[in-house]
């Protein structure tokens, strides 16, 4: 299987199997499509005819037969569309919610305003060494561990996240592990003192800003309706500067209010960040800033325009690391990594202040989904196994979308959300996805080269 | 490279399917909400060791 794209008027051609990526002229992209490997020689020349004489049609041809005996194109599935993972309850990365509450009322929340259609309230400091203590306990050989203090806003919870820093270092340690932590937060409560104890405790931090202030602030305000643009600007740009050595990444939201979201992006490339993240929504199809299919045009050559925009900038010597572009092209992660996505519902769960557990942060509240606990474990098994399962080979439609080994089958929580079944994912996500991924292997294939043009 | 294609990646994948899945590598959340969404943006920690 071929994926042939373009990319600001670039064509390439990526042999899905094998991961190997072409930039190919005219000719070789009239002659290549899935039917390829059934057409005779004769067929080919014909079909470049008159546009290309039959001698250069050969000589192209031979191009692509070098390349098809390489395993470079039409490279067969190694796997033959079938996997069966590992049985393996191993548990390695927990998303801790330390608020069910939160200091923003964001118009887009997913997570209800902070509460998850739930009780507001804290985790306590009991729950949280508990959570750590299960994580530590169901993390089988694994030497490294992750734990993401999520929200709602989790500096609500500062105590106690420092309490937990403390002794998940001290535990794992003892055991010859490596705890790493995240913490996901609007930058509200992102003070001085706050901001030189995460660094000093290298937690890698997630700070949420959409982009310019319009658009920021018509949909991340105060409880009382007014913008918090100014504020988190404001936090992050002294918490940035003061510790330029912290791992971060900015990370914004685009809706159908801001199609326009390459502007956000390089706004917050003007204000002096490099680490970017600015993805699409997740919202009901009623709410009026939900994305649209009929959206999907705009975006898409957002997409591109960012791409050539953030290449104009590397080459004057600005590189900015967008997320969403950064591929590796040679290495990666490995093929069983690329089969069972995030993890969710195995590897990875999430953790409400009661200390209940759900396959991700995105499942808490929604009953069916409810595992167990941080004092049992996990009970529901069998959701368990399914998630294990919930590959891209058992995936509807997966199977057959080149992009596959980048994408992982897309996130449960959308399939389950829009479709009522994990197996199903989220249509409107994959093209969002695809576009993306075409995007990030134009803007690596060019970084690959130094970012010189790729010439005629 | 050729007159006609220039290849910018080798093939690389199919080859990763054996002794590897150690597990060690960042979890990849794949929702919109976290930032994450791509497995393929990914470090292998074994790799990176292996070349450090």
């Amino acid at each position: 299987m071929i994926h042939k794209f373009t990319v600001n008027g670039e064509r390439f051609v990526l042999d899905v199997n094998s991961g190997a990526l072409h930039l190919v002229d005219g000719l070789v992209w009239d002659l290549l499509d899935d039917d390829y490997p059934r057409r005779t020689r004769e067929e080919l020349v014909a079909r470049c005819a008159p546009e290309y004489p039959p001698d250069e049609a050969a000589e192209a041809i031979a191009e692509i037969e070098r390349l098809v005996a390489e395993g470079a194109l039409f490279s067969e599935d190694f796997l033959k569309g079938s996997w069966e993972p590992p049985e393996d309850e191993t548990v390695k990365a927990l998303c801790l919610h330390l608020a069910h509450d939160c200091n923003l009322s964001c118009r887009y929340c997913f997570g209800a305003q902070g509460s998850f259609a739930g009780p507001r309230g804290l985790m306590p400091l009991e729950v949280g060494r508990r959570a750590i203590d299960f994580l530590l306990a169901s993390c089988g050989p694994r030497r490294h561990v992750e734990v993401d203090f999520f929200g709602g806003e989790p500096l609500l919870n500062f105590s106690v996240l420092r309490e937990l820093v403390a002794y998940g270092r001290d535990r794992a340690a003892r055991l010859g592990k490596e705890i790493k932590f995240t913490v996901t937060t609007n930058a509200v409560l992102l003070t001085k003192k706050t901001g030189d104890y995460l660094a000093e405790n290298q937690i890698s931090v997630i700070l949420s800003l959409d982009g310019r202030r319009p658009v920021h602030d018509r949909m991340r305000v105060f409880p009382g309706g007014d913008g918090s643009y100014d504020l988190v600007v404001s936090n992050i740009s002294r918490f940035l500067e003061a510790h330029p050595e912290v791992d971060y990444y900015l990370r914004g939201t685009f809706t159908r209010v801001n199609l326009d979201f390459a502007g956000d992006v390089l706004h917050l490339a003007d204000l002096g960040f490099d680490k970017i993240s600015v993805e699409p929504v997740v919202a009901s199809p009623e709410e009026s800033y939900a994305l649209r299919e009929e959206d999907l045009p705009l975006v898409f050559a957002e997409y591109e325009r960012l791409a050539a925009e953030l290449v104009s900038r590397a080459r004057r010597g600005r590189e900015i690391d967008f997320y969403h572009f950064n591929l590796d092209l040679a290495g990666g992660p490995c093929l069983p990594k690329r089969l069972s996505g995030c993890g969710a519902g195995g590897e990875y769960l999430a953790v409400t202040p009661q200390g209940d557990l759900y396959p991700c942060h995105q499942f808490v509240g929604r009953p069916d989904y409810w595992l167990g606990d941080v004092d049992r474990g996990v009970l529901r098994r069998d959701l368990r196994a399914m998630f294990r399962r919930a590959h891209i080979y058992n995936k509807e439609g997966c199977g057959e979308c080149w992009a596959r080994f980048y994408c992982s089958g897309g996130c449960h929580a959308s399939a389950q959300a829009f479709n009522g079944d994990i197996h199903k994912p989220y249509r409107l996500a994959c093209l969002y996805m695809q576009k993306r991924l075409e995007c990030a292997l134009y803007f690596q294939a060019l970084k690959a080269q130094g970012f010189s043009p790729f010439g005629p | 490279m050729g007159k006609h294609i220039k290849t910018i990646a080798r093939p690389a994948l199919q080859s990763t399917i054996k002794g590897c899945g150690c597990g060690e590598c960042q979890t990849s959340c794949q929702s919109a909400c976290k930032t994450s969404i791509t497995v393929s943006n990914q470090v292998c920690l074994k790799e990176s060791k292996q070349h450090r």
